[in-house]
């Protein structure tokens, strides 16, 4: 004998499709519906953002002349009969001068009809087309505040809508970098194991058991003070990232360590396949499916650390437009005694959070298609 | 037993090295070191700093030193004087102002733990039990709530109701009488008072985790042949579940403290500064605004030992609970 090892090709037997592990965690996901809908609530809300320009009734720098106004929300019954379209009456605004606030009053004769695509504030697309198109809107001059406005008179509703664009990409862009430092550091621990193993493995302990947000806020601070924007929203997201990766590399590492020892990769190994290649075509597509589950697990934590940092104004600041800079207008009791509707941006970042929560849990069920049904 | 407390202790150093290395990064990572904060500051004020002072200072500072020694000359200050340097906005040692703060944190976060857990295991062992009953639900979905409100949020919201509905000023931990006060019996009952509301709102975002990890655990334990066996043989439904089922279910829950606690202790950074408690949180925020950065590096690094001292302290309780974790 020359020494020739005959492995079987091992084709699936023909006549049955073969699901990859992605499609067959697709059909369990179907079946929880109340990830499901998180699934389109998420859409929706990335779709929102995208779209923030058409959708929100207003530029979001807009000061409107109506400061402090509370939410006025269209009706569809007009003296006593239903109307369509629905209007929003004319507000006037007069100062008490005991109290030196604002106080605003209905003005039921004055009118305005609710209509879609209406011409309001003109606005540039990413620097591509302008358009003045809004989806829905009143004429100039009606108070169509769905939210309220703040101090300087500006739409709060239109400001939480273009706020989504960064609220909800910082978990995104954030969970990217954990996820390749996740999967490199818990790659590296779950395939070499012994003492590169222990070494991360206690890394990822004491990261863990530092208590976050002191140390979110110590390394916000300390971000130079003439960043622009931009480089503030990275160095924000890295910050987040620097914790934000040991759960991720748990999870790789766990999977690595029990599928190391499967059948199937050790006949890979037997018939010759190079490691990169039992990596790239035989493990990764079995624990993708796991890593989804934890990516969309972790980003309503991003989420809800952005939103803190911005509260306390060392995460990103004004002229940025996030959630959490948005409730900073109502951090202290005076204004939020006069205005209340200015903690609404939080609603916005409850919905959010608990979409993503559904939605992790249902994939993480989803994720292993062969486990038992298990109620947890 | 002993052997495994030592072996923790022995685990320890290594964290406690690497939670001083990271404190000592903040005090660093400001741009220019704190002495030129607190020149520009002086100067500010009107007062002249000439360049013979200015090197004194550095020299008694050590900062022309390479960082590596700057670091060791810190933590032997702190581990051998307990001197953690000396903050410049209030003119005081650092120590002094973490030692007035601390340990009210401390109270806050164990008393939120203790809330979390008192809430967490009857409601997780009662949603086992009632499995897909219309409470068991309703828990469900609170804790889903609790996990999702931020708890500045939560924190906010319960400024408004009490100002708006009740007229009550919530918000630090004691009644403006009794601020300075010695402790008497009266200051206590002062404090419990007003404790109740941070503790509600901090223990809120815990106790979510709590009540799945219970459920989780109890359903796991009643699905078991003993429980059968011993629902055969007769022996009463609640005594059953509370003698067997709940008692192996606790273990996971003691572990649970481990990434708990941490949430807890950052909550109450949050919430204390909204609430304005006499806490570590107005403090360390104040501290990073100012780039009073000792004072700042001084109480991450605190906050990080206490919440590794008290996972330190759940490993150990475990330990005690299940001779299987001590004697492997």
């Amino acid at each position: 004998m020359t020494g020739e090892i005959i492995v079987s090709t091992g084709s699936a037997p023909t006549g049955q499709p073969v699901e990859s592990p992605l499609r067959m965690m697709w059909y369990k996901f179907r079946a929880h519906r109340l990830a499901v809908w998180s699934l389109w609530i998420i859409l929706g809300l990335y779709f929102m953002a995208i779209f923030a320009n058409f959708i929100a009734p207003f530029d979001p720098a807009t000061r409107t002349g109506f400061p402090h106004s509370p939410p006025s929300w269209p009706t569809v019954i007009v003296d006593g009969a239903f109307h369509w379209p629905p209007v929003v009456y004319g507000v006037t605004q007069e100062l008490d001068r005991e109290t030196f606030t604002r106080v605003y009053t209905v003005d039921t004769t004055q009118r305005f009809p609710v209509r879609l695509f209406v011409s309001g504030d003109r606005q540039s697309w990413f620097g591509l087309f302008a358009s003045d198109r809004h989806l829905i809107g009143v004429e100039k001059g009606g108070a169509f505040f769905l939210m309220g406005t703040d101090s300087l008179g500006r739409d709060v509703f239109s400001r939480v809508i273009h706020g989504s664009r960064i609220s909800l990409s910082i978990g995104l862009v954030g969970v990217a970098i954990s996820l390749v430092l996740g999967v490199i550091l818990g790659g590296i621990s779950g395939y070499f194991g012994g003492a590169v193993d222990l070494a991360v493995q206690r890394l990822i302990e004491i990261i863990q058991c530092f208590p976050a947000i002191p140390l979110w806020m110590a390394l916000a601070a300390a971000l130079p003070h003439d960043w622009s924007t931009v480089q503030v929203y990275f160095g924000i997201t890295v910050i987040l990232s620097l914790v934000g990766w040991t759960d991720l590399a748990r999870v790789v590492r766990g999977r690595f360590l029990s599928l190391r020892e499967e059948d199937f990769v050790v006949a890979a190994r037997l018939a010759g396949a190079s490691e990169a290649r039992i990596i790239g075509k035989h493990l990764l597509p079995n624990f993708a499916s796991h890593i989804i589950a934890s990516v969309t697990l972790s980003i309503p934590a991003m989420i809800l650390a952005e939103t803190a940092l911005s509260f306390l104004g060392i995460g990103l600041t004004p002229p940025a437009l996030s959630w959490g800079v948005l409730l900073q207008a109502a951090q202290n009791i005076s204004t939020l005694a006069i205005a209340p509707w200015l903690l609404l941006p939080g609603g916005m970042v409850i919905i959010t959070v608990l979409a993503f929560n559904f939605l992790g849990d249902g994939l993480r069920d989803a994720a292993d298609p062969f486990a038992r049904e298990r109620f947890s | 037993m002993l052997g495994f407390i030592l072996r923790r202790l022995l685990w320890m150093v290594p964290t406690l090295f690497i939670i001083s290395i990271i404190s000592f990064i903040i005090i660093q990572l400001p741009p220019g070191d704190y002495l030129a904060s607190y020149i520009a500051r002086l100067e500010s004020l009107g007062s002249d700093v000439d360049q013979a002072t200015i090197d004194n200072l550095r020299i008694r500072y050590g900062l022309n030193d390479p960082i590596i020694v700057q670091y060791f000359k810190w933590l032997s200050d702190i581990v051998f004087h307990g001197n953690f340097g000396y903050s410049f906005e209030w003119r005081l040692p650092v120590s002094q102002l973490i030692l007035e703060r601390l340990p009210m944190t401390f109270l806050v976060a164990t008393a939120s733990l203790l809330f979390a857990w008192s809430v967490a295991l009857p409601i997780g062992i009662f949603s086992a039990v009632k499995q897909y009953s219309f409470a068991d639900y309703t828990f469900t979905v609170i804790g889903f709530l609790g996990l999702a409100i931020p708890n500045f949020m939560l924190a906010l919201i319960f400024l408004y109701v009490s100002n708006r509905y009740f007229g009550l000023s919530v918000g630090g931990l004691f009644s403006p009488a009794y601020i300075d006060a010695a402790w008497s019996f009266d200051r206590v009952l002062d404090l419990l008072s007003h404790l109740w509301i941070p503790v509600v709102i901090i223990g809120t975002a815990g106790t979510a985790g709590l009540i799945r990890i219970t459920r989780a655990n109890v359903l796991d334990e009643l699905g078991k042949p003993y429980v059968e066996t011993a629902r055969a043989k007769g022996l009463h439904p609640m005594l059953l579940i509370l003698k067997y089922p709940v008692r192996i279910a606790l273990n996971p829950f003691i572990s649970s403290i481990g990434f708990i606690l941490p949430g807890m202790i950052s909550g109450e950074v949050i919430v204390s500064i909204v609430l304005n408690l006499p806490t570590t949180g107005p403090l360390l925020y104040s501290a990073l605004l100012s780039q009073d950065t000792y004072l700042a590096g001084a109480f991450v690094l605190m906050l990080a030992v206490l919440t590794v001292a008290g996972v330190l302290l759940s490993d150990i309780l475990l330990a005690w609970l299940d001779p299987r974790i001590r004697l492997s």
